[in-house]
């Protein structure tokens, strides 16, 4: 009797063991990163990318605009792809965008802004890329959208048409 | 007096080094148990990509702000989330990964018990 409930035990702990697993194995195997994360922003100061004044992070954003903050470098070969959409998202004036320089040479950048146009209200630096790590970006470019000093969306890598079509509705 | 200023100097030097020795060890301690979430496999010590030395580099902020590791890891967590941590802690995500190994020494156990009981009857 007392074998019998011994056996019965070990299939049942087995039974759910395997469950776990097998469950387990329905499960993504890539690391995908929290897009949708309502987050307050930090706090942080930096210097203005062409007049290299101190600014603080809150007289950039203000409360109850659509900002885009962007990061990005004039190294990165995926930012000189999304940066017509950066343009013509610029076009409709309705999202502020913010650039921030990650790890650049400024002589680069500002050669890269004066081929591909400036989309940017205003751009910082990041010159450690510290406060990329800050925002809890992963690398260049990424884009945050931020309403009321909160980021409502995260994108990771270049924008496409798609994306900027899902700014233009998140912002309506 | 001079041997008086030079053992200060002496002294003093020593200390200060034995300070930044220290913070070294805790710096490669946090990094080490800090997960590279851009490369494959690697720990932000062991990496050397842009990420990594960004990191590094808020590491040493942190550490100079004394901040400690379990602060600095909750700072990190809050960023990134579980995932940056090499050393997960208990959670009710966590604690099948935490208490499997116990059961499965525990059933082990009471199976091996069984049988040597048998066998001494």
């Amino acid at each position: 009797m007392k074998n019998k409930i011994l056996s019965f035990l070990v299939i049942i702990i087995f039974g759910i063991i395997f469950f776990i697993f097998y469950k387990g194995l329905e499960d993504s195997k890539i690391y995908t990163p929290d897009v949708n994360t309502k987050k307050e922003i930090p706090v942080f100061n930096t210097k203005e990318f062409f007049s290299g004044e101190n600014v603080k992070s809150s007289s950039i954003f203000e409360l109850d605009k659509f900002y885009l903050l962007n990061i990005w470098s004039s190294w990165c070969v995926p930012c000189r792809q999304e940066h017509p959409f950066l343009m013509n998202l610029n076009l409709d004036n309705e999202v502020n965008i913010i650039g921030m320089n990650y790890k650049d040479n400024l002589k680069n950048a500002e050669n890269f802004l004066k081929e591909l146009g400036n989309p940017y209200k205003e751009i910082f630096i990041d010159l450690d890329g510290t406060i990329a790590i800050e925002w809890g970006a992963y690398g260049v470019p990424e884009s945050f959208l931020i309403y009321n000093n909160q980021i409502i969306k995260k994108y990771i890598g270049p924008l496409n048409q798609e994306l900027v079509n899902e700014i233009n509705l998140l912002i309506k | 007096m001079k041997i008086l200023r030079f053992f200060l100097i002496v002294i003093l030097f020593y200390t200060c080094s034995a300070l930044k020795a220290d913070e070294l060890d805790k710096r490669n301690n946090i990094t080490k148990n800090l997960r590279c979430l851009v490369c494959q496999g690697q720990s932000i010590y062991d990496s050397d990509s842009e990420f990594a030395n960004s990191l590094k580099i808020l590491v040493d902020k942190k550490i100079d702000e004394g901040l400690t590791d379990d602060e600095i890891y909750e700072y990190f967590k809050n960023k990134y989330g579980e995932w940056i941590l090499y050393d997960p802690k208990l959670n009710k995500n966590t604690y099948i990964l935490w208490f499997m190994p116990l059961l499965i020494f525990l059933l082990g156990g009471a199976i091996i018990f069984k049988k040597l009981k048998k066998k001494h009857n």
